[in-house]
């Protein structure tokens, strides 16, 4: 009796199931965390693939901010300062952090397009600003378009404590995962027949977990329909400094501009917004930033006052803003950005070349490949693939992100990171994939084989326990900065 | 069947209510002693400004933690940073907050530090709680007067309701059990199922502590009817003379109910901009006993984390166990030396506070100025108060009072200086419009002025630090 009147002394919201880290995606994390590889200390520790993150051009960071001490607040450099920064928490932000912010948007997409710092709102991280978007667009029951495969974080972010739902879009190899608009459109009619009141679609550009791009016609097309529809159009644009080779990246910023210079005047831009942040494209996930910029004024305002709940450090402002007010060094980090994950990815993409290991064509952004390795399933299923991906985790000894943790239709890819570790590192990780080739193609042959390898040490309960709880997007239990002071 | 959720188009973020409003105002016309000294003084803003020189001086002599120059093994500490986003957050962050509030509360409580889940701010930290405790439409018990805030800190998003505990001046604004009991009724007679009992201790706008009797009255209440206790505690390390601070934590422990149900459903708020002047920092915290409480408030945190560089470099100032304990001393000395200024001040002018030992602001009793004992005559004295005298106060109706007249006024967000020219504004006003309020110790030429008789519709102000000026038409 007193059991149960506890269970009610707490909302569904927090004793449900609904922050999706119930997934057995997680039992991937918990192989790494028990057994982290590192180069001396544990050399055969399982490789994380499984984090997208950007590590590759700290150095150029590092190097500006011991040129550039004042600013951090904290420096004797920058101390006189500290009190105005300490005390600011205006949520309109420091106009010298939106000034920066706008003006770099801008430059990752080449200067094509100018963005109004009157319109950069604050949110805590790309998390923050899915959900206040999600708060603004949509009342509880009413739903987003989704095309998959999509970062699974969306399940959370958008209908946690927002109460919409995710309707996804099924794209599949076929088209290169590419978004059809005979698909978009029958999504929604779908919908609409189900009586599920569709207020918008999402958009990931450019995507994850694909590392793809959409064209600029596709990108209109899209624009066109969700106008025609008089439903929003939201674009996850946090990959958008990653677009390392051609095609050029077009932004949904460049469409509305095309729009309004050429005169058709043809968008209701109440209906656009894009999300941003800059854990991504600057590798900053533990600074929380995340934006907001909508063309609509009313979602602008009610945005702000939603920053309230996630307001990004006035330290972090400051910091930020000094730093992407330098012109130079923003060029330069852009540039180097750019080639270091050219670079990284064909080093990549080329070693998994030469062990007939396919990715997804055409990608050339992210922090990530989409690997195919559907001709190494058992059969064409889900079961097969989370088969396969367990004996990579133990086997191989790599943690690498199942496609059905994506939504994908299709059993058998694999999103894998490649830019959270050093050169050395990738080399391993390839010299495990060649081996595992190798040894993979005797053991195909005898098919019971196989399941005997899969039936793993691991065993599989299909719950987490709440010791390993996991954080949004990427964590590191094994940070120095844990295990030094702890 | 409009294209946005109807929380974009809806009131409930509280923001037009007259608290912004006067905020608004002053941001047109603020005052500078050198740049326009004739400008609106902000009173409306509880800041602790009294105290930055003591962290700029840590700062000084420890210039490690923020300048990223240090090298960790494996990396720098700035690349560290920059990738930490575990929302379990920084251990060694922990460790220091949770050590600070036990030293706040004088080291009668301590805290674990695997209990306290970081959050951007109080302001998430509420929020959070409401979406783990209550359902859309349940309700949370809230004293009045309360902060403005929480109308939208816990409605908005959340859907939850507040229902108040109504508090009066006939004791001091205390909760009573009476009160309690009403609120409880008046959420049955609205439909609306109570989820908990929401108090802030120190109080804000009142600047008191919560009395013993009060607490425990409070435990009894919540054990009785089975629901929650959250205790914002914001204002803890401002409780600057006697009776003292005792914190709800402190009350579970000598009733020894600590390691009971009902501890479980006792929750604590905590944040950095109120004790440590640094609302720009975005530091929040829940405190609670309850596992569940902690994990899901924990995953909620996903939506607005504390900066890693953040944690980081306030790890390292609360870690300094010889800074802390001068600060705290130190900033409580300096509140209650210019709480007492500015309660002279208002004595001079023939106005008196509720009797307060925290916080960074007075519970002044304007009821005697009023025209009547209406919201209206409140509100019209508000805005002679703003446009006119030129200060940004807080009228009681923004934070829920019952009675008109009261108004939110704070200390700590000004020079000395400044607080005198206000003050000297304020009684100005009240001798110009208003007689025999002026305590009777005055010179003749005194009395002369307080013999004047005046209409209180029309007047000409005078400011005594600018030339002279006609009041706007309201």
């Amino acid at each position: 009796m007193v059991f149960k009147l506890n269970n009610q002394l707490l909302s569904r919201m927090a004793i449900g199931d609904g922050h999706g880290e119930n997934s057995s995606y997680f039992d991937g994390w918990k192989a790494y965390d028990s057994d982290p590889y590192h180069h001396q200390n544990n050399p055969d520790g399982v490789i994380q693939m499984g984090l997208a993150e950007n590590q590759l051009c700290f150095d150029k960071v590092e190097e500006w901010l011991k040129k550039n001490p004042a600013a951090s607040i904290c420096t004797p450099e920058g101390v006189a300062g500290f009190k105005d920064v300490a005390i600011f928490q205006d949520y309109h932000g420091l106009p010298q952090f939106r000034n920066a912010v706008a003006k770099f948007m801008g430059k990752v997409r080449g200067d094509r397009v100018s963005f109004d710092p009157d319109r950069i709102v604050m949110a805590g991280g790309a998390t923050g600003a899915h959900e206040t978007v999600a708060f603004c667009l949509a009342d509880p029951g009413e739903a987003l378009l989704v095309p998959t495969p999509y970062y699974p974080g969306f399940d959370r972010d958008l209908r946690w404590r927002t109460g919409v739902q995710l309707v996804p879009i099924e794209c599949d190899s076929a088209n290169n995962f590419k978004l059809r608009m005979e698909d978009l459109e029958a999504a929604y009619e779908m919908a609409k027949l189900n009586n599920i009141r569709v207020k918008g679609l999402l958009l990931t550009n450019p995507s994850n977990p694909l590392g793809t791009i959409l064209d600029g016609d596709t990108l209109r097309n899209i624009a066109a329909f969700t106008n025609e529809n008089n439903i929003h159009l939201i674009c996850d644009e946090i990959y958008s400094a990653t677009v390392f080779g051609k095609p050029d990246y077009v932004s949904i910023a460049e469409i509305v501009d095309e729009d309004r210079k050429s005169g058709r005047n043809g968008l209701n831009l109440d209906l656009i917004h894009i999300v941003y942040s800059l854990s991504k494209d600057m590798g900053f996930p533990g600074l929380r930033v995340g934006i907001v910029y909508s063309y609509n004024d009313v979602v602008m305002n009610c945005a702000r006052k939603m920053s309230s709940f996630g307001l990004v450090s006035a330290q972090t402002q400051h910091m930020i803003g000094s730093m992407l007010s330098d012109q130079e060094f923003v060029e330069e980090f852009l540039g180097a950005n750019r080639a270091r994950l050219a670079e990284r990815h064909g080093a990549f993409t080329g070693g998994l070349g030469r062990v007939g290991i396919r990715c997804l064509r055409s990608s050339n952004a992210g922090l990530f490949v989409w690997m195919d390795l559907r001709r190494l399933l058992k059969e064409q299923s889900v079961e097969a693939e989370t088969a396969l991906w367990r004996v990579i985790i133990n086997e191989v000894k790599l943690n690498v992100s199942p496609g059905s943790s994506f939504h994908c239709s299709e059993p058998g890819w694999f999103r894998v990171c490649f830019a959270n570790m050093d050169d050395e590192t990738m080399e391993v990780a390839l010299g495990r994939i060649r081996a595992f080739v190798a040894k993979h193609k005797e053991a195909m042959k005898p098919a019971r084989k196989l399941c005997a390898q899969s039936s793993l040490k691991l065993s599989f309960s299909g719950r987490i326990y709440d010791e390993f709880i996991m954080s949004p997007r990427s964590p590191i239990p094994q940070s120095p900065l844990v295990r030094a002071r702890t | 069947m409009g294209i946005l959720s109807r929380k974009a188009t809806c009131n409930t973020h509280g923001q037009d209510s007259s608290y912004f409003l006067g905020w608004e105002e002053y941001e047109k016309n603020p005052y500078d002693e050198a740049t326009n000294p004739a400008g609106i003084i902000q009173m409306g803003l509880a800041e602790n400004q009294l105290s930055f020189d003591l962290i700029e001086q840590w700062l000084a002599a420890n210039p490690d933690p923020a300048s990223f120059n240090r090298h960790a093994p494996g990396g720098s500490v700035f690349r560290d940073l920059a990738l930490f986003q575990d929302y379990h957050g920084l251990p060694a962050f922990k460790k220091a907050l949770v050590e600070f509030m036990s030293e706040i509360r004088g080291n009668k409580v301590t805290f674990d530090q695997n209990k306290i889940v970081l959050t951007a701010g109080a302001t998430s930290a509420n929020e959070t709680l409401m979406f783990c405790l209550a359902e859309p439409g349940e309700a949370i018990l809230l004293p009045t007067p309360y902060y403005p805030g929480f109308d939208r800190d816990l409605k908005w998003r959340t859907g939850v309701e507040i229902v108040p505990i109504q508090c009066t001046s006939a004791n001091g604004f205390q909760i009573t059990e009476i009160a309690l009991e009403q609120a409880y009724l008046d959420a049955k007679t609205r439909n609306l199922k109570v989820k908990g009992v929401l108090v802030t201790n120190p109080s804000n706008p009142l600047g008191t502590t919560l009395t013993r009797p009060e607490l425990n009255l409070l435990v009894n209440f919540i054990s009785d009817k089975q629901i929650h206790l959250i205790s914002d505690e914001i204002y803890a390390g401002t409780a600057f003379s006697s009776p003292g601070y005792v914190s709800i934590m402190e009350v579970l422990k000598d009733k020894k109910l600590e390691h009971t149900e009902l501890a479980d459903r006792v929750h604590v708020v905590y944040s950095l901009s109120k004790d440590l002047g640094l609302p720009g920092f975005r530091v929040g915290a829940i405190y609670s006993n309850d596992d569940r409480v902690v994990s899901a408030a924990t995953k909620m945190s996903s939506f607005g984390l504390v900066s890693s560089q953040t944690q980081y470099l306030l790890a390292a100032l609360l870690s300094d166990k010889k800074f802390t304990k001068n600060y705290i001393a130190e900033s409580q000395r300096r509140l209650k030396q210019r709480q007492r200024s500015l309660r002279k001040g208002l004595e001079k002018a023939g106005i008196s506070c509720l009797k307060s030992n925290a916080g960074l602001f007075c519970w002044v009793d304007m009821r005697h100025l009023l025209e009547a004992n209406t919201f209206e005559a409140e509100m019209k004295l508000w805005k002679k108060i703003v446009y006119d005298v030129k200060l940004n106060i807080s009228p009681g109706s923004s934070c829920h009072c019952v009675e008109p007249g009261w108004f939110r006024v704070c200390f700590a967000n000004m020079s000395e200086e400044t607080l005198e020219l206000a003050v000297e504004r304020l009684r100005t006003f009240v001798e110009e419009n208003y007689n025999d309020v002026i305590p009777r110790s005055r010179s003749g030429h005194e009395m002369l002025k307080g013999l004047r008789k005046k209409n209180l519709t029309k007047w000409v102000f005078r400011l005594s630090y600018s030339s002279d000026r006609e009041p706007e038409e309201r």
